[in-house]
C-alpha cells in the first residue's frame, strides 16, 4: 500500500510535464488533459482513502530514493501518510479537482491560459509533495514549489503594475518563511545528527529523550517552525500579504489564498506537533499568537471595503483559531475547521462578484440608516482609534517595510560605492587567494582560520546585498549572486574538511544556471539596447521564451529544487555547526537576500508594463 | 494636391480648451477637472455613454486624436490591425480608393495605399498628463503614488461602501473632510505620518491653492499638477466626482466631492515628503529642469493620424456600403397582408431584438413587429413592495414626476448565508465554517455540474411580481408622496399611448392582441449585470412599463379620449405585456387573465410562435459561443443556453449589445427582408404620418446619447480594453459595492471588461432614417446638443427617400447623394444554416 503513495505525487508530475508540451493555442487539449489529470488524482485519492480506511488507517511511511548520500549525510525523499495527509489530500483534491473544471470555461480566451494550467499543476504537485512529505528535505521541495507558484499566479497578470509588486512581496514573504524552515532543519540535523522522518518525531520517547539534553535548540526549532507556519499562514506580523495576493484570476486566488496554500503552514503546525508537544512555552506562545491574530484580523475584516480582503481576513482570523487548536492539541478539530474554512472562504471567492447584486438587493429591502455595531458601545475616542487602525490594517504593511525593504534598501545605499571595478578588483584577488590557500592547504594560524569563514560568509552576504540594491546594472547585479555563492562556498569550506564533492555539487547549478542567465540577458540586451533595475521594462511582452529560459535560470540560483544546487545548499548548512549562529545567521540571510534579488531582476527586466508603448497598457494604478 | 505640408494649416485649435492659466482659478479647473474624468455611475446605474465625453465639442477625428496625445488613450484598432483587416479583403480596396479621393485627390492614391500599408511609423505613444508629476521620482526620487493612492483608495472606499464592510465610517454625514477631521481630532492615531500635515487639516489652511503652494510653489503649474494628480487615478476620482453631481446613483447616499478629496491627497503628499525630507524641502517647480509641455497646449495633425483617419473611414464605410447596397437591392415587395395580420408585437429598439423579431416573422408571416424605446413611452418611478426606495424607469435623462407601486407581492426573496456578515465575525465565523463550510463544498460541487437557478443570481423575472397589482391609475391629484404623484391620470395615459402609437406608426389596422416586450438579462457572478438591462429602463428591466402601457392602452376610459383624438383602438384588440429575458431567450406575458375567450385561443397560438422564435433566437446567438455545438437542435441550444445564465464559471452569459453598428429608423419594410446579423436598432416609424418630421424629432433626440452612447462605449472600450475598458473581468474585486478594481488596492476600472467587448468590431453608429434628406437635417439641427453627435461625425446618418430609395449622406450640415458601390445581394435560404456556419461576424443576407 505504501507504494501506492509514489503516484500521489507522480500523476500532477506527469501532468504538468504533459502540459507543458501542449500548444498554447488549443484550450480544449490543455484543458481535458488538466481535468484528465486530476480527475484521475481526485478519484484515486478517494480510492486510497476508502481502502486505507478499510485497512484500518495505518500510518504509512515509505522510503524513497536518496538523491543524495555521504557517511555522514543523506538527501532522501521520503513519503508519509496519516490522517493529517488524508485531511489535506481529500480537501487539496476536492478542491483542485472543483475549481480546474470552473476554470476551464472561466479563462476561456484568456491570453495565458496555458500558463494558468501550467501554473495550476505545478501548484498542485507541489502541494501533493509537501502534505505526502515524510521528512523535512521533502516537505522543503514541495515548500518552494508552492513559493514559486504563488509568485506566478499573483503576477498572472505580468503587464500589470501591481500584480507584479505584489508577486514580489509575497514572495519576499514567504522567503522569510523559507529560511525559518532551512534554519529548523540545520538545527534538527544537529540534534539528530541524521536527517530526522516525521514517523520518528512521533516517537515521544525517542523525542523527549533528545529534547531533555537540548532544550535550548529544540525551542529554537520550534522558533523557527512557528516562523515559516506563520508566514505561510498570513498569521501575525505577516497577515498583510495574503489580500495583496489576491491579484490573479478569481479562481486562483480562490484555490490558493482562500484555501490550500494558506493553510500549508497550519499543516506545518500539525506535522512537528509531536516535536513541540511538550515545549509548553512554545505552545503558549502559538496560542498567544493565534489569538491576536484571530482579534486583529477580525477587527480589519470588519473595515474591509472590497469583497476579496474581507474574505482575506476573516480567513485569517480562523486559521489564527486553528493555530490555537492545533496548540491546545486537538488535531481532530484542526483538521475539521481547516476543512470548513477552505471549502467556505474557497466558495466565497468564487461568488464573490455575485455579492453587487446581492448585497445591493439585500440594501433596497432592508436598508437601516446607521446600523448600531459593537462598537458603538466603546468611547468615541477609542472607538476612531480603533477603527483607523483597522483600515490601516494596525499597520502590518507598514511594519514588514520597516523591517523588511527599508534595512536592506539602507544597507543596500551604503554599498554604494562599490562600484564594478572595485569590487573586482577587491573580490577577485581576495577569492583568488583564499582559493589557493584552500587547496593547497596552506597552515594558518587556528585564530584566523576560526574567523575565516564568518568573514568569507560576510563578504558573501555583502555581494549579494549589492545585488539587490543595484539600480543600474543587470550583468552586474547578476554576476554579484552567482558570486555570493562562491563566497558561501568557500566560507564553508573552510569552516569543515569535507570532499570537494559537495562543494561542486552545490556550485554545479549555480555555474550552469549562472551561464544561461548571463546569456539571456545579453541576448536581451543585443535586441532591445539598455536595460537597468531601476523600473518596470515588461520584456516579457516580446520575448516570453527568453523570459522563461531566464526565470529558469533564476531558479536555478536560488537553489530551486530543479539543479544539485538545492541538495548542495542543504548539505553546506550540515557543515554549519551547531554553535556558529552568527555564520548561519549570515548564510540564511545570504540566502534570503539572494531569492528576493533574483526574483527582482526577473521582475523589473521582464514583467511589469511594457516600456513599449505601441500597443494598450494598463495604468500604473490599476 | 494636398501635401505634407498641408497638415499645418489643417491643425485646428484646441480654443475650446481653456487657454493656459496664469493664476489659478480653483472653480474652474474643478469645473474641467469634472468634464475630463470618467463619468461611469456606480455599478447598479450602469448605464452606457460615450467614454470621450468631453471631447464631443470636436470632431471624431481631431478629438480621438487628441486624446491619444493627451491622456495617452488608445482611440482606434492599430496600424498592424488595421492592415490585417485590408489583406483579408475586410477592408476593401475600391472604399479605400474612394475615401482617399475625397479626403486627397484621386492622383495621390497610390502614395496613400503606400502610405497606409507599408511604410513603417513610429506608433508609440508619449502622453503628456503626468510628466510634471514624474519629477517627483525623477527629481526627488520619491514615489508618491506607491506610497498614497493604497491608503487613499481604502479610506475613500471605505467612506463610500455601500454594504460590504460590517463597521461602518464612523462620521460621514458632514462629508468627507470634515469626517476625516472629526476623526482626526478624536482619536489617538492618526492617518499621516507627521504632526504638520495634521495641524494643517485641524488648525489650519486646507485651501488648495495653499496647498499647492507648498507642493508646486509656482501657480501656473497648478492646473496640471491636479490633472496628473487626479489622472493618476482616474477611476477613483471619476467616481468621486460622479457621486457628487448625482449622489441619488448610491442608496446610501454619500457627501462627498471632488474637492474634498483633491485637499486630502495633496496634504497626504506634504506627510509623506515630509516623512521623507524633514519638513524642509523645496517645491516641486523649482527643481524641473525642462517645463512641461501644457497638456492642453495645441496638438498637431501627424501623417500617422491621417493615415489612421483614412483606415478607419475605410473600415467603416466598407461595412456600410454593405449595409445601404442590400437595403437598396433587397426586394421588399411587402404583401399586404395587414387584413389578416394575426397579431403585433411591439420590442425595445435593442440591437438584441433584432433576430426575435425576425424569427417571429419568419414564423407566423402574419405577423407584425414594431420597434420602440423600451420604456414604452411610460416615465415613472417604480416601488416594489417592501422596497425602501424609488428606482426610476425611463431613460436615465429623463425625471419622472410618477410613482407606481407595486401591491400584493407573493414571491418570497430567497437568500444565500454566504453573504452573512456572521461568516466574517470571529466566534460565529468559527461555527460556521465547521458547518457551512461543508455545505459550501457540497453546493459548490452542485454549481459546477449542475448549475441551477439560485439566489445568487441576477433575474430579470424577479423585479416585479406578475402576480402583484401596480398602481397605475391615479384617481385623486392630491395622491402625493415624496412630491411624486401615485399613478397617472386618464388624460395623462392617453397622452402617452397616443405618443407610442404615432411614434411607431401604429395608428390602424390593429390585431386582436398587440404585445408590447420590454427585455431584461439574466447573470451569475456578473458585475455588470445593470449594463444588460433595458437602457431605455435606466437599466433595469422593462418588465413593468409594458405592463403599464398595456394597462393604459386597455383603459376604456384612454380609448374614449383617444378616439375623441381620432385615434381608433377597437374594442376587440387588447394589450398584453411582456418580458424578454435576453440572456435565457424565454418570455414572460403579464395579466392574462384579462383577455377576452377569443383572445385566449389567439394568444395560445400565438405562443407557440414566440415559443418556437426564441428556441431558433437561442440557436442563432448560441454560435458566437464556443461552449455550445451551434450543430444541435434549437430546442437543445435552448436548454444548453438557460443552463449558461446560471453558470457561475461564465464570465459571457451573453454578449449584450457587442457588434452593434447600425441604427435603422424607418417602416419594418426597409429592413424585412434582410439578415443584419443582430448588429441594428431598430426604431419602427412611419414618415407618412409625420410629413414634417415633429415626431421624427423626439425619435432622433435620443439616439445620440442612448445608441451612439452604446455604441462609443463599446468602441473604445475595444480599441483600448486596459485605459478605456475594464481589462478582463477575471480578477476583479467588488468595491464597496459601486466599483471594480484588480485586486485589493487598485484604482477602480470604468469602461467594459475584455469578455463583453472581445467579438466588438470598432466601428461607429450608422444612423439610416427613412425620410426626405432636408425634413431629416432639420430636424436634427433643432437642438444643438443633439446635432453635435451628426455634425462631429460622432455617428453617421444617412437619410432614405422613401419614395426613391435614394441615400443622402448628412455631413457637415449639408447632404449629398450616396451610391453603394456594390450591385449584388447575398441570397440566404435557411439562417439555421447559416448560423452554423461561422462564429464570426456574417455579411447582410437577404433571405428568400
Amino acid at each position: 500500500m505504501s507504494s501506492l503513495l509514489h503516484l500521489f505525487v507522480l500523476i500532477p508530475l506527469a501532468g504538468f510535464i504533459i502540459s507543458l508540451f501542449i500548444p498554447k493555442k488549443q484550450e480544449s487539449l490543455i484543458s481535458w488533459t488538466v481535468f484528465g489529470i486530476v480527475g484521475l488524482h481526485f478519484i484515486g485519492s478517494v480510492g486510497f482513502f476508502i481502502l486505507w480506511m478499510l485497512c484500518g488507517h495505518p500510518t504509512l511511511n515509505l522510503k524513497d530514493i536518496a538523491l543524495y548520500s555521504t557517511d555522514n549525510y543523506e538527501f532522501l525523499v521520503d513519503f508519509y501518510f496519516d490522517k493529517i495527509t488524508a485531511v489535506y489530500l481529500f480537501v487539496g483534491a476536492f478542491l483542485t479537482f472543483l475549481v480546474t473544471v470552473y476554470s476551464r470555461r472561466y479563462l476561456h480566451r484568456e491570453p495565458g491560459y496555458k500558463r494558468f494550467f501550467n501554473t495550476i499543476l505545478l501548484f498542485y504537485f507541489g502541494y501533493n509533495i509537501t502534505i505526502f512529505s515524510g521528512n523535512f528535505e521533502t516537505l522543503f521541495i514541495g515548500w518552494e514549489i508552492l513559493g514559486i507558484c504563488s509568485f506566478l499566479l499573483i503576477a498572472f497578470y505580468r503587464d500589470r503594475y501591481l500584480p507584479v509588486k505584489n508577486a514580489y512581496k509575497v514572495f519576499s514573504v514567504y522567503r522569510i518563511g523559507d529560511v525559518g524552515l532551512i534554519l529548523a532543519m540545520w538545527a534538527s540535523h544537529h540534534l539528530w545528527h541524521e536527517n530526522i522522518t516525521f514517523l520518528k518525531l512521533s516517537n515521544a520517547e525517542l523525542v523527549h529523550e533528545h529534547l531533555s539534553s537540548h532544550s535550548l535548540i529544540g525551542v529554537f526549532i520550534s522558533l523557527m517552525i512557528l516562523i515559516a507556519a506563520a508566514a505561510k499562514s498570513a498569521q501575525l506580523p505577516f497577515s498583510s500579504w495574503l489580500p495583496r495576493a489576491m491579484e490573479g484570476p478569481t479562481p486562483s486566488s480562490a484555490i490558493f489564498y482562500g484555501s490550500l496554500s494558506v493553510h500549508i503552514g497550519v499543516f506545518l503546525l500539525l506535522r512537528t506537533f509531536p516535536f513541540w508537544e511538550n515545549q509548553i512555552s512554545v505552545r503558549i506562545l502559538i496560542v498567544i499568537l493565534g489569538l491576536l491574530t484571530s482579534v486583529v484580523a477580525t477587527l480589519t475584516a470588519r473595515v474591509q471595503s472590497t469583497i476579496k480582503s474581507q474574505i482575506a481576513y476573516s480567513s485569517v482570523a480562523q486559521i489564527g483559531l486553528i493555530f490555537i487548536e492545533v496548540a491546545i492539541g486537538f488535531e481532530k478539530f484542526a483538521l475539521f475547521h481547516f476543512a470548513g474554512n477552505a471549502f467556505l472562504r474557497t466558495y466565497q471567492l468564487l461568488v464573490s462578484p455575485s455579492s453587487v447584486s446581492y448585497l445591493i438587493r439585500e440594501q433596497f429591502y432592508n436598508f437601516v440608516p446607521r446600523k448600531q455595531t459593537i462598537e458603538n458601545s466603546l468611547p468615541r475616542k477609542i472607538q476612531n482609534s480603533i477603527y483607523m487602525l483597522s483600515v490601516k490594517e494596525w499597520n502590518l504593511d507598514s511594519f514588514m517595510n520597516r523591517v523588511l525593504w527599508t534595512p536592506l534598501n539602507r544597507a543596500g545605499k551604503k554599498l554604494d560605492f562599490l562600484t564594478i571595478k572595485r569590487l573586482l578588483l577587491f573580490f577577485i584577488p581576495t577569492y583568488m587567494i583564499g582559493l589557493f590557500v584552500l587547496y593547497r592547504h596552506l597552515p594558518m594560524p587556528a585564530e584566523v582560520h576560526e574567523y575565516l569563514p564568518t568573514i568569507f560568509s560576510l563578504i558573501g552576504l555583502i555581494t549579494v546585498l549589492k545585488a539587490f540594491s543595484e539600480r543600474k546594472n543587470v550583468v552586474m547585479s547578476w554576476i554579484m549572486i552567482i558570486m555570493n555563492h562562491f563566497w558561501m562556498a568557500l566560507a564553508i569550506s573552510f569552516n569543515e574538511d569535507f570532499t570537494y564533492n559537495q562543494v561542486y555539487l552545490y556550485l554545479s547549478g549555480v555555474v550552469v544556471a549562472g551561464i544561461v542567465g548571463y546569456l539571456c540577458v545579453r541576448r536581451l540586451k543585443r535586441l532591445e539596447g539598455s536595460i537597468d533595475l531601476n523600473q518596470f521594462y515588461g520584456h516579457s511582452y516580446e520575448h516570453p521564451k527568453i523570459a522563461f529560459v531566464f526565470l529558469l535560470s533564476c531558479l536555478g540560483l536560488t537553489g530551486f529544487p530543479i539543479t544539485p544546487t538545492f541538495i548542495g545548499e542543504d548539505v553546506i548548512f550540515t557543515h554549519i555547526h551547531e554553535d556558529q549562529a552568527v555564520l548561519a545567521l549570515f548564510t540564511s540571510l545570504s540566502f534570503i537576500v539572494d531569492g528576493i534579488a533574483l526574483v527582482r531582476i526577473y521582475a523589473r527586466v521582464f514583467l511589469g508594463p511594457h516600456v513599449k508603448t505601441y500597443h494598450e497598457t494598463a495604468y500604473r494604478s490599476s | 494636391m494636398k501635401t505634407q505640408s498641408s497638415f499645418i494649416d489643417q491643425q485646428e485649435t484646441l480654443g475650446t480648451y481653456a487657454d493656459k492659466p496664469i493664476s489659478f482659478n480653483e472653480h474652474q479647473v474643478l469645473h474641467e477637472l469634472k468634464h475630463f474624468l470618467p463619468a461611469q455611475a456606480p455599478l447598479k446605474d450602469f448605464i452606457h455613454h460615450n467614454t470621450l465625453h468631453a471631447f464631443q465639442n470636436l470632431k471624431f477625428e481631431t478629438a480621438t486624436h487628441h486624446a491619444s496625445k493627451i491622456f495617452g488613450y488608445k482611440t482606434s484598432l492599430s496600424l498592424e490591425e488595421f492592415r490585417k483587416l485590408y489583406a483579408t479583403k475586410k477592408i476593401r480596396k475600391d472604399i479605400l480608393e474612394k475615401i482617399i479621393t475625397e479626403r486627397k485627390c484621386k492622383e495621390s492614391i497610390a502614395e496613400w495605399i503606400e502610405k497606409l500599408t507599408t511604410k513603417s511609423y513610429d506608433t508609440i505613444n508619449q502622453p503628456r498628463i503626468g510628466l510634471l508629476r514624474y519629477n517627483w521620482k525623477k527629481a526627488y526620487h520619491i514615489d508618491l503614488d506607491l506610497t498614497i493612492q493604497p491608503i487613499l483608495f481604502r479610506i475613500l472606499c471605505s467612506y463610500l461602501d455601500q454594504g460590504i464592510s460590517m463597521w461602518n465610517f464612523p462620521i460621514e454625514y458632514k462629508g468627507f473632510l470634515s469626517s476625516i477631521k472629526e476623526l482626526e481630532r478624536n482619536s489617538f492615531t492618526s492617518f499621516f505620518k507627521t504632526e504638520r500635515v495634521k495641524n494643517l487639516l485641524l488648525h489650519g489652511d486646507c485651501e488648495i491653492s495653499s496647498l499647492l503652494k507648498i507642493i508646486v510653489g509656482d501657480e501656473s503649474l497648478y492646473k496640471q499638477y491636479l490633472f496628473d494628480q487626479q489622472f493618476a487615478h482616474q477611476g477613483w476620482a471619476g467616481m468621486v466626482s460622479t457621486v457628487e453631481d448625482q449622489p441619488q446613483t448610491l442608496l446610501n447616499t454619500k457627501k462627498i466631492s471632488l474637492h474634498d478629496i483633491i485637499v486630502f491627497e495633496l496634504l497626504l503628499e506634504i506627510d509623506t515628503l515630509d516623512h521623507k525630507f524633514g519638513a524642509i524641502w523645496a517645491p516641486l517647480s523649482t527643481r524641473i529642469e525642462k517645463q512641461p509641455v501644457d497638456i492642453f497646449a495645441d496638438v498637431a495633425k501627424t501623417e500617422l493620424s491621417e493615415v489612421m483617419a483614412i483606415w478607419q473611414n475605410a473600415y467603416e464605410w466598407t461595412y456600410y456600403n454593405e449595409v445601404l447596397a442590400s437595403i437598396k437591392l433587397a426586394s421588399n415587395d411587402t404583401k399586404n397582408k395587414k387584413a389578416s395580420a394575426s397579431f403585433q408585437a411591439m420590442f425595445c429598439i435593442d440591437d438584441r431584438e433584432c433576430s426575435i423579431r425576425r424569427y417571429l416573422e419568419e414564423i407566423d408571416p402574419t405577423c407584425e413587429t414594431f420597434g420602440t424605446p423600451g420604456f414604452f413611452g411610460v416615465e415613472f418611478f417604480y416601488q416594489p413592495e417592501n422596497g425602501k426606495f424609488y428606482t426610476k424607469l425611463c431613460p436615465a435623462p429623463i425625471t419622472p414626476k410618477y410613482l407606481i407601486k407595486e401591491l400584493g407581492h407573493k414571491e418570497k426573496r430567497k437568500t444565500d448565508v454566504h453573504f452573512t456578515k456572521h461568516t466574517h465575525s470571529l466566534l460565529r465565523g468559527w461555527l460556521i465554517s465547521q458547518t457551512l463550510g461543508f455545505w459550501s463544498a457540497f453546493r459548490l460541487l452542485l454549481t459546477i455540474f449542475r448549475p441551477k437557478e439560485s439566489p445568487t443570481m441576477v433575474s430579470s423575472f424577479q423585479h416585479m411580481d406578475p402576480a402583484s397589482t401596480l398602481t397605475i391609475e391615479n384617481k385623486n391629484t392630491s395622491d402625493i408622496e415624496n412630491d411624486l404623484q401615485i399613478g397617472f391620470t386618464i388624460e395623462e395615459m392617453a397622452n402617452r399611448v397616443e405618443g407610442l402609437l404615432k411614434g411607431i406608426g401604429l395608428v390602424k389596422d390593429f390585431t386582436p392582441i398587440v404585445y408590447l416586450v420590454g427585455h431584461g438579462a439574466s447573470s451569475v457572478n456578473n458585475t455588470y449585470y445593470a449594463g444588460y438591462d433595458c437602457g431605455a429602463c435606466s437599466g433595469r428591466p422593462g418588465s413593468v412599463n409594458s405592463r403599464v402601457m398595456s394597462f393604459m392602452a386597455n383603459h376604456a376610459e384612454v380609448r374614449k379620449t383617444l378616439s375623441t383624438r381620432g385615434l381608433v383602438i377597437p374594442t376587440e384588440t387588447q394589450f398584453v405585456g411582456g418580458l424578454h429575458d435576453t440572456t435565457r431567450d424565454e418570455i414572460a406575458f403579464y395579466d392574462e387573465n384579462i383577455l377576452s375567450e377569443k383572445n385566449k385561443e389567439h394568444h395560445r397560438k400565438n405562443q407557440t410562435t414566440f415559443a418556437k422564435g426564441l428556441d431558433f433566437n437561442a440557436k442563432e446567438r448560441s454560435r458566437r459561443f464556443e461552449s455550445i455545438n451551434t450543430k444541435l437542435s434549437p430546442k437543445k441550444i435552448h436548454d444548453k443556453i438557460k443552463t449558461r445564465s446560471v453558470s457561475l464559471f461564465e464570465p459571457r452569459p451573453e454578449y449584450n449589445h457587442a457588434t452593434n453598428t447600425l441604427c435603422i429608423i424607418g417602416r419594418r419594410s426597409v429592413t424585412k427582408s434582410l439578415f443584419l446579423d443582430r448588429r441594428a436598432f431598430m426604431n419602427s416609424y412611419d414618415y407618412t404620418i409625420d410629413p414634417e418630421g415633429k415626431l421624427l424629432f423626439g425619435i432622433m433626440k435620443p439616439i445620440g446619447p442612448v445608441c451612439g452612447g452604446i455604441n462609443l462605449e463599446y468602441f473604445f472600450s475595444r480599441v483600448d480594453n486596459q485605459k478605456l475598458g475594464a481589462g478582463t473581468k477575471l480578477p476583479h474585486n467588488v468595491m464597496g459595492l459601486f466599483g471594480v478594481a484588480n485586486g485589493t488596492d487598485g484604482d477602480l476600472r470604468p469602461g467594459l471588461p475584455s469578455q463583453m467587448i472581445e467579438v466588438h468590431d470598432p466601428i461607429r453608429l450608422l444612423v439610416i432614417v427613412e425620410h426626405f434628406p432636408e425634413v431629416v437635417l432639420q430636424t436634427i439641427q433643432k437642438l444643438p446638443e443633439m446635432y453635435e453627435w451628426f455634425v462631429n461625425d460622432w455617428v453617421h446618418l444617412v437619410a432614405m427617400n422613401p419614395k426613391t430609395k435614394v441615400f443622402y449622406l448628412i455631413k457637415d450640415g449639408t447632404f449629398s447623394v450616396y451610391e453603394p458601390l456594390t450591385e449584388h445581394i447575398n441570397k440566404l435560404n435557411n439562417t439555421m444554416q447559416l448560423v452554423e456556419t461561422s462564429q464570426e461576424n456574417l455579411p447582410v443576407y437577404e433571405i428568400n
